[in-house]
């Protein structure tokens, strides 16, 4: 055992020791390649390798996934598998899958993805399956050619440190998942990406089962991937004054509404609008807090936005320390003020 | 393999001593990690799993043989289970390592795990952890441990269902945008999200109770596993600091600078 593996290690360090080859794993939802898998593949490109993409899915739903995914910038091949059992691609069911694609002739350096909810859960366990380790979160990447080795940067304590770690050639498939704030999704490119496909791995009766998904109703943008948010925190009473409050404000800037831990705790917002360090990390170019005093846990989601507005009664609330504007004042005076002002 | 005539389950808890929530960190000036001369306590989403073991229990009452909590940790570690222990748990373990030792990498945590499991002579048929600890924010041992034992696995968990006669468990969890509803095999690990429940406090007279609970200690050794890093940390330095830019006393003059950041109406 101990001899195959070292045998393996070397060959492998010989065979990649030129070029690094990373496998991105593309997710998708309703026939749309979600955005944050394309940061996850600009994150793949900065290696300085090719780049293989990976799509699963149900026959019917890979179509026009694969058509928006073949022109993604940076993307030199895209493989794609086909089972009933991909259509919510579990952990139990994909590792597989994986398994084969990095078994021993496996040309894959790095395995990259978005640190989604399912691919976080994905792909620790492909990891520890090939007894490697994996590097959660990432907001930079580095590869070194000559040592083979690849240096990221991470949030840890909550956004409080960041820490520089290194996978040394002694790991021979680097995994890491990318937070997708830190990284512009891949542009449109000219050229096509080879498209391939091969056989899924079809598991006989699966540990876990699939019973239903039910997503959150909403015709604003994407809280992960929206320009401008606005959130609301405890001060909003109730979810109908939340809604009642921050809607029209959010509708006239075209904006994502997000909550505060407080508010989602308290029932005024759904949970999936949490911004947090255990909620979404968001990053947009406008972030308004409204009625959110900013505990750390809360500012870990959203000190990265290019402008933080913050407005709250309270002058001492730690919000205002890392606001660009703070206006202290009663919001339910002044945030109908600003939607009257902003719709003239 | 236990008999399998009786199904009385056998809960793991897997607990991690993390600083404080509440507690603002400090880079030490060496840049080899932070100041941890402060308060600690249980990570918050393992307190979240240890009261999910115990509402378990109240639940499905004798169905539930044990409830054992583990940790790896410095010999401090150890209150921690004493907190797991007053909050319900049965019995601890408390793997130890030296004061100072850098804290093991997941994998390592899993495999510790993994061979914890193979110690327990009932076995083991439920492992519920935290979704993350708060000091690495890794969020990947629950998931190692499954990929490790061929489990199932239920991450980011905000309900827990378990049906003991069929040998299942409906796990309601946490996605992007949504909900999603899994129904596993036993054994099963299960991750704790924020909303699984509101962990209790322990009484008084529970953590009196909580001090003649035995702790079994043991060692990497004992367990054969390696704890050593594999990644190299090479520094830790403070992030980027945010300078607020002062406040404005009116809404003219918050709009005013919007619209100096080039911000109006509806983005383009």
């Amino acid at each position: 055992m101990l001899r195959t593996t070292l045998v393996r290690t070397f060959s492998r360090g010989y065979a990649t020791a030129a070029s690094p080859h990373a496998l991105v794993f593309l997710e998708h939802q309703r026939g749309k390649l979600d955005s944050a898998s394309l940061s996850a593949l600009t994150a793949a490109s900065q290696l300085g390798g090719k780049v293989t993409g990976l799509i699963v899915g149900t026959a019917e739903e890979l179509p026009p996934v694969l058509e928006q995914a073949k022109r993604a910038r940076g993307l030199d091949t895209l493989l794609h598998a086909a089972s009933p059992q991909y259509s919510t691609p579990l952990p139990e069911t994909i590792t597989p899958l994986f398994e084969k694609l990095l078994s021993e002739q496996s040309p894959f350096t790095h395995v990259v993805s978005a640190h989604s909810s399912s691919a976080k859960s994905i792909l620790p366990r492909v990891a520890a399956k090939l007894d490697l380790p994996a590097v959660s979160d990432i907001t930079s990447v580095q590869h070194d050619q000559s040592s083979n080795s690849t240096t990221f940067t991470r949030p840890i304590y909550a956004g409080n440190a960041i820490s520089t770690v290194r996978a040394s050639k002694s790991i021979p498939i680097k995994f890491f998942t990318v937070r997708s704030t830190a990284f512009s999704a891949a542009a449109p490119a000219d050229a096509e990406a080879r498209i391939e496909s091969i056989d899924a791995v079809p598991i006989a009766d699966p540990s876990t089962e699939h019973i239903s998904t039910s997503l959150t109703k909403s015709d604003r943008p994407d809280l992960g991937v929206a320009s401008r948010v606005v959130s609301g925190g405890r001060a909003l009473k109730n979810a109908e004054t939340f809604k009642a409050t921050l809607d029209p404000l959010a509708d006239v800037l075209g904006a994502a509404v997000g909550a505060s831990r407080a508010a989602v705790d308290a029932g005024y917002a759904d949970n999936s609008l949490q911004v947090g360090q255990t909620g979404k990390v968001v990053a947009p170019e406008l972030y308004m807090a409204i009625g959110i005093s900013g505990a750390i846990q809360h500012l870990a989601g959203m000190k990265d936005s290019k402008l933080i507005v913050a407005i709250n009664k309270d002058p001492d609330a730690p919000i205002f320390q890392i606001a660009d504007v703070g206006l202290v004042a009663d919001l339910y005076e002044v945030v109908p003020e600003m939607v009257a002002k902003l719709k003239q | 393999m236990r008999p399998s005539a009786v199904r009385l389950l056998n809960i793991l808890v897997p607990v991690k001593r993390s600083v404080d929530f509440a507690v603002k960190i400090r880079v030490n000036p060496e840049q080899t990690g932070i100041d941890l001369n402060v308060k600690h306590s249980m990570n918050p989403f393992d307190e979240i799993a240890v009261e999910e073991a115990v509402r378990l229990r109240e639940r499905l009452k004798d169905a539930v043989k044990s409830i054992k909590v583990v940790t790896i940790g410095p010999p401090k570690a150890g209150e921690t289970l004493r907190t797991a222990l007053a909050m319900g748990a049965d019995s601890a373990i408390h793997v130890e390592i030296p004061d100072g030792a850098p804290l093991p990498e997941p994998l390592a945590v899993a495999k510790t795990l993994r061979a914890l499991i193979a110690r327990q002579k009932e076995g083991v048929d439920v492992v519920i952890m935290g979704k993350q600890a708060i000091d690495d924010d890794a969020g990947q041992t629950g998931q190692m441990l499954a990929g490790l034992m061929d489990w199932a696995q239920a991450t980011f968990a905000s309900k827990v269902e378990i049906d003991t006669q069929k040998k299942v468990v409906n796990v309601t969890r946490e996605i992007d945008g949504g909900l999603e509803e899994l129904k596993c095999r036993l054994p099963v690990v299960i991750t704790t999200d924020l909303r699984l429940n509101e962990p209790r406090y322990a009484s008084l007279p529970n953590i009196m109770k909580a001090k003649k609970k035995s702790i079994e200690k043991l060692s990497p050794v004992d367990l054969g596993v390696d704890l050593a890093p594999r990644l190299e940390t090479l520094k830790v330095t403070e992030p980027p600091k945010r300078v607020g830019g002062g406040k404005v006393a009116n809404v003219d003059e918050l709009l005013a600078k919007l619209k100096e950041a080039g911000i109006t109406g509806k983005p383009a």
